[in-house]
């Protein structure tokens, strides 16, 4: 089969970004705020999040691990090996725990969501809502979307303690690196606004992003088996994109 | 023409006029006339792919159509803003192919569901109503169940049971037999004309099965190649001289209705490649 054309690719994606912006201001226009839309948004937050602590803080605690003896290897040779807790927080609470926690969220949660939603209309149910004249996008997607908006900066902060713990485990267990100079050079040059408010303030718009690929993927799909199956696939490769492109322009302008 | 299944002087609780409808390329419907009468239950039968779901889905303002109007009562369907809609359909119970029910939700709440979120009855109050529902379809003990406890017939039944959650003033019914062993199914339609009987609406139910139709349902009405063929009483269908009326009624595999999808000749299709070779 020959190749498609660069354009009607190209066409074919701004076509999907302008529908998915679309989905977006009608999901957010149509937001409700009564007593069961908070109990469900907290209810998706428990469910979404409970299902991504595993791979969170096991993630979490070895990005730190891997990060600290690497950035402790290379800052041995300039004999600076005590900094190691500088670079890691840095790195971590600006960059690697907001990016890495939304793309793992993507791969656990977002996936869970989307296939969810597929198949609720696979099955009918999403049309049976509207035939009840019950809004399913007010009933089904608001609610994911909040809870992943607040989820990811909760798991965010779960990801950066454990990182932290593995950074602890390598650098003063292992290494016996001092802990009063290794908690001491963290805490002078770790701001608490600037480097980690700005990174969960960051993660909150991944936690958009995740969510919101999510239920569009779902929403959109092709109510099929394989509909379902693609629509999955892409909520991951969307998310790790978006997230990737949105983390360069948030720290251009978080700087 | 329209056909009709009651006197016309009645007024008729559904009303398709003219309806031209295309989907995906294919003329589904072609100048459908349909009165569908208050307070009978009007089966619509006919052959796979005949529009019947498509009719349906006019009915509910699922699908608008090219041309023509669908008259709900009084109201023209397809002129609605989605706000309307949602207040017609408050008044129309729909029980889709598979039951549809919430599979996140147990029995007793997908019942619930509609009067939660469209009334400010009080908790103890919804549960009544809730256990009356489940009671008027039999199955009062599956109330804590979740959807994937039961059994096709069953879910159906308990989807059922929401769609009348609201009192309805009219039921659809998409094909609610297909798939039933045959006890569900023959108390499946005395369901039906039970509930018409009782609460005192009108049903349509898309069906394709012959025999149960004369059972429970007031009227027929047949429909192919996107039109009506016949309507009338059940029993009187099987008087009329139509040969697709007669093949359905029947199951005859030769008729108007073709079994085999339209294809290249067979010699063609089969003896084509070796010549080429």
């Amino acid at each position: 089969m020959s190749a498609l054309p660069d354009r009607v690719v190209a066409g074919g994606a701004v076509r999907s970004l302008g529908r998915a912006v679309v989905f977006l201001f009608v999901a957010i226009t149509r937001m409700r705020c009564t007593g069961f839309h908070v109990g469900e948004t907290m209810r998706q937050v428990y469910y979404i999040g409970v299902r991504s602590l595993v791979i969170i803080m096991t993630g979490g605690l070895f990005v730190g691990l891997v990060l600290t003896l690497q950035t402790y290897d290379t800052l041995n040779r300039f004999g600076a090996g005590d900094a190691v807790s500088t670079v890691l927080a840095l790195a971590l609470f600006k960059e690697l725990g907001p990016v890495l926690t939304a793309i793992l969220f993507a791969g656990r949660a977002g996936t869970a969501i989307a296939a969810e939603i597929g198949l609720m209309k696979a099955t009918e149910q999403l049309d049976a809502l509207d035939l009840m004249a019950i809004d399913p996008m007010e009933r089904i997607v608001q609610p994911r979307l909040l809870a992943a908006i607040i989820a990811v900066p909760l798991l965010t902060l779960i990801f950066n303690l454990m990182a932290i713990l593995g950074g602890v485990l390598f650098g003063i267990v292992l290494m016996g690196i001092d802990s009063n100079v290794f908690w001491g050079n963290m805490q002078n040059s770790v701001g608490l606004y600037e480097d980690f408010a700005s990174g969960i303030l960051k993660s909150a718009f991944f936690g958009l992003i995740a969510g919101w690929m999510a239920v569009y993927y779902g929403w959109h799909c092709r109510p099929t088996g394989e509909g379902v199956a693609l629509a999955t696939t892409q909520t991951v490769i969307a998310t790790a994109i978006a997230v990737l492109l949105l983390d360069f322009v948030l720290s251009a302008l978080m700087m | 023409m329209t056909a009709e299944c009651a006197n016309r002087t009645d007024q008729p609780a559904i009303r398709l006029e003219g309806i031209r409808m295309v989907r995906s390329g294919t003329l589904v419907l072609d100048d459908f006339n349909l009165d569908i009468p208050a307070g009978k239950v009007t089966a619509i039968m006919g052959p796979s792919g005949s529009g019947k779901t498509t009719v349906l889905k006019l009915i509910t303002g699922q699908l608008q159509p090219d041309q023509g109007r669908v008259l709900v009562g009084n109201v023209d369907i397809g002129q609605l803003s989605k706000p309307e809609l949602n207040r017609v359909r408050r008044h129309i119970g729909v029980l889709l192919q598979n039951g549809a029910l919430l599979t996140d939700l147990t029995c007793f709440d997908n019942v619930a569901l509609p009067l939660r979120e469209h009334t400010r009855l009080p908790e103890p109050l919804i549960r009544k109503l809730v256990l009356l529902k489940l009671q008027a379809v039999g199955l009062r003990g599956v109330a804590e169940f979740y959807p994937a406890q039961l059994s096709g017939g069953m879910a159906r039944r308990v989807a059922t049971a929401r769609a009348l959650a609201l009192d309805p003033d009219l039921m659809l019914y998409d094909e609610p037999f297909a798939g039933l062993d045959p006890i569900s199914l023959a108390a499946g339609g005395r369901m039906i004309s039970q509930i018409n009987r009782v609460v005192g609406i009108t049903s349509l139910v898309i069906t394709h099965d012959v025999a149960e139709v004369s059972k429970f349902a007031d009227y027929a009405c047949i429909i192919a190649s996107g039109k009506v063929v016949a309507c009338g009483v059940p029993d009187q269908l099987r008087q009329q001289d139509n040969a697709v009326v007669r093949q359905f009624l029947q199951g005859l595999p030769d008729g108007p209705v073709p079994f085999h999808y339209p294809a290249p000749a067979l010699d063609e299709d089969f003896l084509g490649a070796e010549r080429a070779r």
